[in-house]
């Protein structure tokens, strides 16, 4: 215990070229919110001024007030990204569950093989495959309605999710099952009374880093595959006004700060889980 | 255990449904751009096949100026990740007061609804009012304003900066995992025989953590590759083209212009250096797995 704080132990200058090295990391990461925020503070008069001013004067919360009437959609857009990150999730969720179970526990001929085909869907990122997914969409009447994002956001987020957790179904101690099968119980029972209830903690995480990867994601999809302002979801209703010929800065700002709350929220509150979760398989145990 | 038949069935039910959405939504997709890579498909009911006349026509210099751009900009890319993602995750790991607040403020870029992080870029970008422009002109590292977006040269380099800024909170975490998994007792004994902490950053932690940043930067490489959102919020491409990159010009010829055919031609060449990057990816972990086990 002693020599590992010894090892640890920095000299001053150590410690400030450090500490001026996370600084500058640090800011490059956080800069464009802290810039983002600022904006949001700016009367729009202030904010097309030079010479160019880091910190507001006379800065108000206006814009957090006002963006709810220049962009008319926006509670709405904000529902759209929760609803369909949620359907989402629990679609995932559905086929992953059973799917990770049988990866973990059954041994079959062709697991590898099926896994890392699973895996080889991380692969395409969606814009490859846009045209059949189109012509898809298109000939099931698809198009502009919620299915359109819902559908190819599972299919995207599945491959991540199946690796998770047939990891975390992995470490429960086969002896558990073992034991119930001498029971007698069938796999179906094992599955529901044994498996499920040890593996919840890495159901919930599963869940966490699905919302979030869904909630994150949604670009091409809603880009592609949905025209219409009722069923948006944030990220595009605001792009939308983003591409307008003068764009109300000030607003637009408030509104992505009001947007990335939830997520804020979660990372803050759920930390713990999302390191574990979004890192597993970093290092084979 | 139950009879070995009815296990192999009943694991059979339980894959079928990920696995039947799988091959309906990404499978069968891309078997169909294979083959309407052959066709003249457009928003037209009919479709007609016309061999290999969509090749023909794609290559030519222009493609192949963006089949150059989009490795370069790849490879800029991922090269930056890694090394601000891994001096980060360095950083992160010494034992400072503070670091676990340093390290949930890696986060929010990967956390945060990627177009939103975007829109931020976006001003930040901006030449007459935004920080980047204005911090310069204050710093005289700049006569007047810089239009960072308006620019085919500083275009790209500003989508690079901002997909690098998306990209590193993952490489981080990862490599910072990478780190503290290397055996403590390693750097113990070096310590004791009076190696200095550079020496050992140099002749133990990195070694150690190589394996790791191969994976990693495969991985990063075929995201990058695929990178769509921020080269089409902040430029869609442009300014005339300079930041089109191969997923951008397939996005243009198929949905823009609804050329279906054409723009899957141009995806299965995609296709083709994905899967050659998957198969390098393969290789380097069965090679470091095996290296690791003799």
């Amino acid at each position: 215990m002693k020599k590992n704080a010894m090892i640890n132990r920095y000299r001053w200058w150590e410690m400030v070229l450090m500490y001026l090295g996370i600084a500058l990391f640090l800011f490059f990461i956080l800069a464009p919110f802290i810039e983002g925020f600022l904006v949001s503070l700016k009367p729009l008069g202030l904010l097309f001024s030079t010479p160019y001013k880091f910190f507001p004067e006379n800065g108000s919360f206006a814009a957090y007030r006002t963006m709810w009437d220049s962009v008319p959609g926006f509670g709405r857009y904000i529902f759209n990204s929760f609803f369909i990150s949620t359907v989402i999730t629990i679609v995932v969720l559905v086929l992953v569950v059973p799917a990770s179970y049988a990866f973990a526990r059954i041994p079959f001929p062709g697991t590898g093989a099926l896994l890392g085909a699973f895996l080889a869907v991380n692969m395409f990122s969606g814009a490859v495959l846009l045209i059949p997914l189109f012509r898809l969409m298109r000939s099931y009447g698809l198009l502009n309605t919620y299915w359109a994002m819902i559908v190819p956001g599972v299919a995207f987020l599945i491959p991540t999710a199946i690796w998770l957790l047939q990891t975390y179904m992995r470490r429960i101690p086969k002896e558990l099952d073992e034991a119930a099968y001498v029971d007698g119980a069938s796999h179906v029972y094992i599955l529901r009374r044994v498996i499920l209830p040890l593996a919840m903690p890495g159901i919930i995480v599963v869940a966490i880093t699905t919302f979030i990867g869904a909630y994150a994601q949604q670009f091409i999809f809603a880009l592609t595959f949905n025209s219409k302002t009722e069923f948006m979801p944030l990220p595009i209703g605001l792009f939308a006004y983003f591409g307008r010929q003068e764009v109300v800065w000030n607003e637009l700002m408030a509104a992505s700060f009001v947007g990335i709350a939830p997520a804020m929220i979660l990372i803050f509150a759920l930390q713990r889980y999302l390191v574990a979760g979004l890192t597993a398989g970093a290092v084979k145990q | 255990m139950p009879g070995r038949k009815t296990a192999v069935l009943f694991a059979c039910l339980l894959l079928l449904p990920a696995v039947l959405y799988v091959v309906a939504i990404v499978a069968y997709p891309l078997v169909d751009t294979f083959y309407l890579s052959f066709t003249d498909a457009s928003l037209r009911r009919t479709t007609n096949w016309i061999g290999w006349a969509n090749y023909e026509k794609i290559f030519d210099t222009e493609f192949a100026t963006i089949i150059i751009r989009t490795f370069v900009w790849t490879f800029l890319s991922v090269a930056l990740k890694m090394i601000i993602g891994t001096s980060g995750a360095l950083l992160l790991n010494a034992a400072l007061p503070g670091r676990a607040v340093f390290r949930i403020l890696t986060m929010p870029p990967w956390i945060v609804p990627m177009a939103i992080g975007i829109f931020m870029w976006g001003w930040m970008y901006n030449g007459q009012f935004g920080m980047i422009s204005g911090l310069l002109q204050r710093f005289g590292l700049s006569d007047g304003p810089v239009a960072f977006l308006a620019y085919g040269h500083t275009a790209f380099w500003a989508t690079i900066v901002t997909d690098v800024w998306i990209g590193v909170p993952m490489v981080t975490m990862y490599m910072l995992a990478a780190i503290q998994a290397v055996p403590l007792d390693l750097n113990e004994a070096a310590w004791v025989d009076g190696a200095s902490r550079f020496y050992r950053l140099r002749r133990i932690t990195l070694p150690m953590i190589l394996p790791s940043a191969i994976t990693m930067s495969m991985i990063s490489l075929i995201s990058t590759f695929n990178s769509f959102d921020i080269i089409w919020i902040l430029t869609q491409g442009g300014p005339s083209g300079s930041t089109t990159t191969m997923i951008i010009d397939t996005y243009k010829t198929a949905i823009g212009s609804k050329r279906f055919g054409e723009g899957a031609a141009r995806a299965v060449v995609i296709c083709i250096f994905l899967s050659a990057f998957a198969l390098l990816y393969f290789r380097a972990i069965t090679k470091i797995s095996n290296r690791m086990t003799t």
